[in-house]
C-alpha cells in the first residue's frame, strides 16, 4: 500500500508540470464553464416565461465524461510508455516494488489529478443548488458524480494499461483513443445495427450505457457498478501483465 | 555475496549469455571487462531483478533471484548503463523519491547525506534537467546507493565522463568497495585494473578468463607491441629491426614508422636502439602500444595463448 501511495505521489505531482495535463484541465474547466453559462441561462429564460423545471447537474457530468473519453487518453498517454523510453522504468523495476503496486500507483495518481479537475466543477453545483429552490436534487447529483468517478476510474485503468504494451507515447495515445471511441461511440451503434443477444453484449460494453442512460440518470444499479469495477481490473491487469512480459522478453 | 550458477539467457534464437558460473565476496570490487554485446548488461540486469534468466540460479546476499526478488532487490543498488533521472525533479526530490520506495524513516536526512557522499550537496535543489553529464552519473550513483546496500551493480558507470570525471567516479567506487560487494562493467582495460580485485573477462555470453589484474597483466604481457619512429627516410629500417634478438612480427607503417613485437622477458628494446642508431637513423620515438581488448581477447581464446585457463 505504502508503495502504490509513493508512485502516485509521483504521479500526481508529475501532472502540476505538464504542459499536457494543463491543457487537459483547460479545456475541460473551459468548455464546462461555457456550457453551464448556456444552461444557467437557458433554465433562467424558462423561468421568465413560466417554466416549472429545474436544472440539474447531470448535463455538465455528462460533458465531463464525454471529454474525458479524448483526454484521458493524453492523460495516460505517457505513464508507463515515457519510463520505458527513458530507461527510467528498469529503476522501477529493480525497486523493491510489485509490479501491480506501479500500474495502480501510476492509475491512482492519474485518478487523483481527474478529481482534482472534477472538484473544481463542484462549484457548479454549488452555484446551481443556491439559484434553485429547495436546492437540486441531491440523490441525482451522488449517483451522478459517482458515475463520473467510475468512469474516470475505468478509462484510466485502461489508459495506463494501454501505456504499459507501449514505448511510443503517440502510439499508446492512438491505441487508447481507439478504444474508447469503439467503447464510447461504436458500441450503441453496433447494438442498433444486429438482433437479439449481440446487440445485448453490445449494448452492455457501451460505457454510454453505464453512465449517461443509468448512473447519470439517479439509478444506481449493481450491474453498472460491476461494469465498471470490472473494466477498472480489466485495465489494471493488462497493465500489470504488460510489465511482467516486458521483463520476460 | 553474489553466486552465480550457470546462468544462461536467451533472447529468442539468440543467446545473450551462456551458462555463466562465478561469485563475489563480500568487501570485493569484481570486474566485468568485455566488448560491447558480450552479455554484461544482462547478466546485470538478472542479478537485479530486472529480468529472469532463461536457465540456471543466482543468489545475493544468500537470496534468490527468482524466489525472492524483491529480498534480493531490496539489498541490491543499480546503476543502469543508461543512468535512470527524472529530468523535471531536483536531486532532493528525486533521491527522496527513491528513499521513500525503499521505506527509508527519515528521507530528507538520507538523500542529504547521500548527496553529499557523491559531492552533490550544493546542488540540492536544482533541477536533473540541468545537470552535466558528469553529474547526471554521480546523480545515479547516489540513487543506488540511498538504501546503503549490501551489494552494489554499476554498470558502466563511468562511460561519457571527462578524464576529471572518471578519475573522481573511480575514486568514489573503489570508497565504496571497501566494506561493500560491488560488480561493475566496463569495456575499458585500464579501468578494471586499477579498480576491481578481481576481473571476469567475457566475451559472447562466456566467461573466457578470471583473474586478479595483476596476474591477469602478466599473462597478458606475453608480447609486448612496440611503435619505432626516426627522423627522415625510413627505407630499410624494418629490415634492420628484424634482425634483432627476440624481434618477431616487423611490419611497416605507411607513415614511415615501424611496428615490432617482442616476447616476455626478452626485451628487446635496447639492442633495435643501439642497432638502428649504429645504422645511421635518427630515433625520435620508441614506444610500447598497450594491447587492445580486442587483441587481448584473441590472445586469450587463441589455444596456445600465455597462461589460459583449460577449463
Amino acid at each position: 500500500m505504502r508503495n502504490i501511495w509513493t508512485i502516485a505521489k509521483r504521479e500526481y505531482n508529475h501532472y502540476f508540470i505538464s504542459p499536457i495535463a494543463y491543457v487537459v484541465a483547460f479545456i475541460i474547466l473551459f468548455t464546462e464553464g461555457i456550457y453551464f453559462t448556456y444552461i444557467i441561462s437557458f433554465y433562467s429564460q424558462q423561468a421568465l416565461f413560466g417554466g416549472m423545471q429545474a436544472p440539474d447537474i447531470t448535463p455538465i457530468n455528462w460533458l465531463f465524461v464525454f471529454l474525458l473519453v479524448f483526454t484521458t487518453p493524453a492523460i495516460t498517454m505517457r505513464s508507463l510508455s515515457d519510463e520505458a523510453r527513458t530507461g527510467t522504468l528498469e529503476l522501477l523495476l529493480t525497486a523493491p516494488i510489485r509490479d501491480y503496486e506501479l500500474i495502480i500507483g501510476k492509475w491512482l495518481g492519474g485518478l487523483l489529478f481527474v478529481l482534482t479537475i472534477l472538484a473544481v466543477t463542484l462549484v457548479y453545483a454549488i452555484i446551481m443548488n443556491s439559484l434553485v429552490t429547495p436546492g437540486i436534487d441531491q440523490q441525482l447529483m451522488i449517483s451522478s458524480y459517482l458515475g463520473v468517478i467510475l468512469a474516470a476510474a475505468a478509462l484510466l485503468a485502461l489508459g495506463v494499461g494501454i501505456s504499459a504494451i507501449f514505448t511510443n507515447q503517440i502510439a499508446a495515445f492512438f491505441a487508447t483513443f481507439g478504444l474508447f471511441f469503439i467503447l464510447w461511440f461504436m458500441m450503441g451503434i453496433f447494438g442498433n445495427l444486429v438482433q437479439g443477444s449481440g446487440a445485448q453484449v453490445f449494448q452492455y460494453l457501451n460505457i454510454s450505457a453505464h453512465f449517461s442512460d443509468a448512473l447519470n440518470t439517479g439509478s444506481i444499479k449493481l450491474s453498472d457498478l460491476v461494469y465498471f469495477l470490472s473494466l477498472i481490473a480489466l485495465g489494471l491487469f493488462t497493465g500489470t501483465t504488460a510489465v511482467e512480459i516486458r521483463r520476460w522478453r | 555475496m553474489i553466486q552465480v550458477n550457470g546462468l544462461t539467457k536467451d533472447y529468442g534464437a539468440r543467446r545473450a549469455i551462456d551458462n555463466l558460473t562465478f561469485d563475489a565476496e563480500q568487501g570485493e570490487i569484481v570486474g566485468f571487462l568485455g566488448p560491447n554485446g558480450a552479455g554484461k548488461t544482462t547478466t546485470m540486469r538478472i542479478l537485479t531483478g530486472y529480468m529472469p534468466p532463461s536457465d540456471g540460479t543466482a543468489t545475493v546476499a544468500g537470496y534468490d533471484i527468482m524466489e525472492e526478488s524483491l529480498e534480493v532487490r531490496r539489498r541490491v543498488g543499480y546503476l543502469p548503463e543508461t543512468v535512470p533521472l527524472y529530468n523535471d525533479m531536483t536531486a532532493l526530490e528525486y533521491l527522496k523519491f527513491m528513499a521513500e520506495l525503499r521505506h527509508i524513516p527519515d528521507t530528507e536526512e538520507r538523500a542529504y547525506e547521500t548527496l553529499e557522499g557523491v559531492n552533490l550537496t550544493e546542488r540540492a535543489n536544482s533541477y536533473i534537467s540541468t545537470f552535466s553529464k558528469g553529474m547526471r552519473q554521480r546523480m545515479g550513483l547516489a540513487q543506488a546507493l540511498i538504501h546503503r546496500p549490501e551489494v552494489l551493480i554499476l554498470d558502466e558507470p563511468t562511460i561519457g565522463l571527462d578524464p576529471a570525471q572518471v578519475v573522481e567516479m573511480r575514486k568514489v567506487i573503489r570508497e565504496i568497495g571497501k566494506d561493500r560487494t560491488v560488480l561493475l562493467s566496463t569495456h575499458i582495460l585500464s579501468e578494471a585494473q586499477q579498480i576491481c580485485d578481481r576481473v571476469l573477462i567475457i566475451n559472447k555470453g562466456k566467461i573466457v578468463t578470471e583473474d586478479t589484474p595483476e596476474n591477469l597483466q602478466s599473462r597478458l604481457v606475453g608480447a609486448q607491441r612496440v611503435i619505432l619512429r626516426v627522423r627522415g627516410d625510413s627505407d630499410g629500417l624494418s629490415g634492420k629491426v628484424s634482425k634483432v634478438k627476440g624481434v618477431r612480427a616487423v611490419e611497416s607503417k605507411p607513415d614511415g614508422s615501424v611496428e615490432f613485437e617482442f616476447g616476455a622477458g626478452e626485451d628487446a628494446r635496447p639492442q633495435v636502439a643501439k642497432t638502428i642508431i649504429q645504422a645511421g637513423y635518427e630515433l625520435l620515438e620508441m614506444r610500447a602500444v598497450g594491447l587492445s581488448l580486442e587483441e587481448i581477447f584473441l590472445e586469450l581464446t587463441r589455444d596456445n595463448a600465455p597462461g589460459k585457463k583449460s577449463s
